[in-house]
């Protein structure tokens, strides 16, 4: 019997905030994952319509902080804007990372969760799990 | 926390033993058995991390409250000499710049304020903009920005929020010098666009609360104390501005701290010398964070006057006293009998100057600076008051909340938001929030015992109780 497929988003615990951690086949696609997660804790990303668009780019070698630095701006750019997102992709051409994310202002039928304030370097991974990769990171509430 | 693996030095005093041979300055922590058994042991390896940075000064300290944080352990205190290398860490201060508690001293008491507790709970949510994505009133361009990032809660007194008095009974009289708005990027001037004058979520809150017993009537007198007497606290910080200097710093000093040789047991303790082109680009934009926090405060204690006088008129709403929890701020303090300036890192932890300590406003000079120790909306919060033993235990350190027992995920498991509000209801305490997922995450029973804490502080010599407070509404981000 083979072991049960991890899922793509999940949680994992943290004294006084939440790790979050995103699976997928390729890098792109497990950061794309850990965005889902990190949004999941401010409100219910399959509610959110995609009205509007948030691109991203940038430059970085380790992929540790390339999740960090993904994450980081996704939060804030959408801080900036008002939006709650829903909605990634990524592609990576080796250290050149371009994202897109969408979302719509946030409203009153939106449930309100937590603000995630950062993502953090703390219990930071980026690892090769199976065939797959796994990136996770601690976010700051 | 094992604690097998501490020395005690006294009963509410821990030393983590060094190896032999391990170059590092001592780690102390404070606190009860119990509530360092209940620590996480990551508390005991980021404390032992920080106390190998250089620069140190003294040991590295954690609080009674202490837990598992980012690089610095949530209720890390540490010391640095920037003529011997020390440095500024990122880490050391956290995401949340200057986050603190502005407490209010109202001339009413729990029979004025319980029979009007729901009316009064409505009103603030109205006028208190609270929880993720939820903007305030206020909108300021690049150049009123500058301006709040330089002059703090001055700033915000000057511009018709607030009234002068408050700003002798704020840290830093509502402004720290040394704020460079130039060191701060456009994004996080961006993201601050409509958080000006804003609660925020997660352990943020605004509440009205009781004094249920006064322990020291002195220091209860100089502060205007007296069993129960209304309060207001607000809790929240400095926003997205903060928010995103955090985010920032702390990857580019990460990468500095490599570029200059600093060995880092942690990257999240990102850092570099104080006296470092990055350092000291850092430290102008943490201050800047910092006046930004005070001016977000000040002004969110504006508008809690303003919804108070729609049903009480007549009442006064004082300025009782404004702490920061995480902060690095340059002080001067005695080392060997020699006075020395100082860094001091607090991250989630209070100043707490002892009596006759000049920065200390004069109605309290005689007692000691007001350190608030906020709990959860269930249990209560404490006043205290700094002592001079504080100087040599900790650099005039003290606890700042209750620290969570258990993580958000488990109370999202434990707990529902509706019926956490039911029980706190039945109990006479009225919560009001748009998030009855953070209501969840914030139970009462998701953090330590706050006597607990309290009593430790004051055993270890931190700060001295002056009295306990209940909470009879709270409004949540």
């Amino acid at each position: 019997m083979s072991a049960a497929t991890p899922p793509n988003v999940e949680y994992f615990d943290h004294d006084a905030d939440t790790g979050v951690i995103g699976r997928g086949t390729t890098l792109a696609e497990a950061f794309v994952h850990a965005a889902e997660a990190t949004f999941g804790l401010m409100c219910d990303v399959d509610a959110v319509e995609p009205r509007e668009r948030i691109d991203v780019e940038f430059t970085e070698a380790d992929p540790e902080l390339a999740l960090v630095t993904w994450l980081n701006l996704l939060l804030a750019h959408a801080n900036a804007r008002g939006l709650a997102l829903g909605r990634f992709a990524l592609a990576q051409d080796g250290d050149r990372w371009r994202g897109v994310a969408r979302g719509e202002a946030w409203h009153d039928g939106l449930e309100r969760g937590t603000q995630v304030k950062g993502a953090t370097l703390t219990a930071l991974r980026v690892a090769r799990q199976g065939d797959g990769w796994d990136a996770r990171c601690v976010v700051d509430l | 926390m094992d604690i097998a693996r501490l020395s005690r030095i006294d009963e509410w005093t821990w030393a983590v033993p060094r190896a032999a041979g391990e170059a590092r300055h001592e780690a102390r922590l404070y606190g009860s058995r119990t509530l360092l058994e209940a620590m996480d042991d990551k508390v005991l390896e980021q404390i032992t991390n920080v106390a190998r940075l250089p620069g140190l000064v003294g040991p590295a300290y954690a609080m009674p409250d202490a837990h598992w944080g980012y690089g610095f352990p949530i209720g890390g205190v540490a010391a640095f000499d920037p003529e011997h290398g020390g440095i500024v860490s990122a880490g050391g201060v956290g995401f949340d710049i200057s986050c603190g508690i502005r407490c209010l001293r109202t001339d009413l008491t729990v029979g004025d304020v319980a029979p009007n507790a729901e009316m009064l709970g409505d009103a603030l949510l109205r006028s208190i903009p609270a929880g993720v994505g939820v903007e305030g009133a206020i909108r300021l361009d690049d150049r009123q920005l500058d301006a709040v990032l330089l002059g703090g809660a001055r700033w915000a007194v000057e511009h018709g929020y607030g009234v002068a008095e408050d700003l002798a009974f704020i840290e830093e009289h509502g402004r720290i010098d040394g704020a460079l708005p130039g060191n701060v990027s456009s994004l996080a001037k961006k993201r601050q666009r409509g958080e000006m004058g804003t609660l925020g979520s997660g352990n943020h809150y605004l509440e009205l609360q009781r004094v249920e017993r006064v322990f020291d009537e002195r220091a209860a007198a100089a502060y205007g104390l007296f069993t129960d007497q209304v309060l207001v606290s607000i809790h929240c910080g400095s926003r997205g501005l903060g928010h995103q200097i955090g985010t920032e710093f702390l990857v580019s000093l990460a990468k500095a701290a490599s570029r200059l040789g600093i060995a880092l047991p942690d990257r999240e303790l990102a850092c570099a010398p104080i006296r470092s082109p990055e350092g000291e680009e850092y430290l102008g934009a943490m201050n800047a964070a910092i006046n930004c926090a005070l001016a977000n405060r000040q002004i969110l204690a504006h508008l809690t006057r303003q919804a108070f006088a729609r049903r009480f008129p007549l009442a006064k709403l004082d300025t009782l006293y404004d702490v920061s929890h995480n902060t690095c701020k340059a002080e001067r303090h005695k080392v060997d009998g020699r006075e020395r300036l100082l860094y001091v890192h607090r991250k989630g932890a209070t100043r707490a100057f002892g009596p006759g300590h000049p920065a200390i406003p004069a109605a309290y000079r005689e007692v000691g600076q007001p350190v608030i120790i906020g709990g959860s909306m269930g249990t209560g919060s404490y006043i205290l008051a700094g002592t001079k033993q504080s100087e040599e235990r900790a650099w005039s350190s003290a606890s700042h909340g209750a620290g969570r027992a258990m993580s958000r995920n488990q109370a999202l498991r434990r707990w529902r938001g509706r019926a956490v509000v039911e029980e706190l209801g039945n109990r006479g305490i009225v919560i009001r929030s748009n998030s009855m997922r953070g209501i969840a995450e914030e139970a009462p029973g998701a953090y330590k015992d706050i006597d607990e804490v309290a009593e430790a502080t004051e055993r270890a010599g931190l700060a001295r109780r002056v009295a306990s407070l209940r909470p009879l509404v709270c409004v949540k981000g």
